[in-house]
């Protein structure tokens, strides 16, 4: 801990480790929620292998792909606009983090139509086409749902993370000297990456 | 404690993104051969290389201090140990 004695004889603590550790713990308890549907899946497909296989054909690795893409280069901007915050280009800081916002969106209204397309052709659970599939299909399908939608769930929730991240340094307190919240928006968003680096091929390109 | 600013260079960030995108093609390709669960394992052995890069350089778990990477290890490891006792499992039922 680092004290700063301003003028006024005002003492200010300044915890920035700590602040990134608080950030990483909070991440373990995001790899253990997904860790946990990862193991669910794990288990159903040994259990269903040739079911997963036919459900996984039911999707558009193509599109996976682009979103996979899409993830990536959002993480690099994330990346590019913490070196250029610390050097003290705002300016280019900004645009990067509005660059990250554009690329979450992209991947958002990919997989809406993604998502519109399943379940316009009924395979959303509950729905006429599904209760059609077989166990192990269904469950595939159960899962592909319910773990991209989570995983869009966090990517809205970090798109609002870095909304804030830049109305904070309009307004003065994410600077080249305090910049820690901004990192902490960072580690965020490459852990949503990471969890979509895992979905795309086990959703994706099942073999 | 305020620590030490390490700013890395655009060109490496540029760098690591390359290597992402090569590794994810690579993961495309892989899938096109049918090697059952060797597939699978290569697939997820990519994946793992690319958190790994991730963490490592974007995350900047390279400039963090030892404590906060025996965190992070101690998470993947108990992760990684249930898949494992899991993969074991089903694979001798």
């Amino acid at each position: 801990m680092e004290a700063t004695v301003h003028a006024t004889g005002h003492v200010a603590h300044r915890d920035d480790e700590g602040k990134r550790m608080g950030m990483w713990l909070f991440l373990f308890t995001e790899v253990l929620l997904f860790g946990g549907l990862f193991i669910v899946y794990a288990a159903y497909r040994f259990i269903n292998p040739e079911d997963f296989h036919t459900g996984s054909q039911h999707l558009d690795w193509v599109i996976g792909a682009i979103n996979t893409v899409i993830l990536l280069t959002s993480s690099l901007t994330v990346a590019l606009s913490i070196s250029a915050i610390q050097s003290g280009n705002t300016k280019k800081a900004k645009i990067l983090l509005y660059l990250t916002l554009a690329f979450a969106l992209a991947f958002l209204v990919n997989k809406y139509f993604e998502w519109g397309g399943k379940i316009h052709h009924g395979l959303f659970p509950g729905m006429e086409e599904f209760k059609h599939l077989t166990h192990g299909e269904s469950l595939f399908f159960v899962l592909y749902f319910f773990m991209t939608g989570l995983h869009g769930l966090h990517i809205i929730a970090g798109g609002i993370f870095i909304g804030f991240i830049l109305y904070y340094i309009n307004k003065g307190e994410v600077t080249s000297e305090s910049y820690t919240l901004h990192e902490n928006a960072g580690l965020y968003w490459h852990l949503v990456d990471v969890i979509w680096i895992y979905l795309f091929p086990l959703f994706y390109l099942i073999i | 404690m305020e620590t030490e600013k390490h700013i890395v260079d655009d060109k490496k960030n540029i760098l690591i993104w390359v290597d992402l995108l090569i590794l994810t093609f690579v993961t495309v390709e892989i899938a096109q051969f049918d090697f059952k669960t060797l597939t699978i394992l290569i697939a997820l052995g990519v994946a793992t290389f690319k958190t790994i890069l991730v963490g490592y350089f974007f995350m900047h778990l390279k400039f963090e201090n030892r404590f906060f990477k025996t965190m992070v290890f101690l998470c993947l490891f108990v992760l990684i140990a249930v898949l494992a006792i899991l993969f074991i499992d089903y694979s001798y039922r």
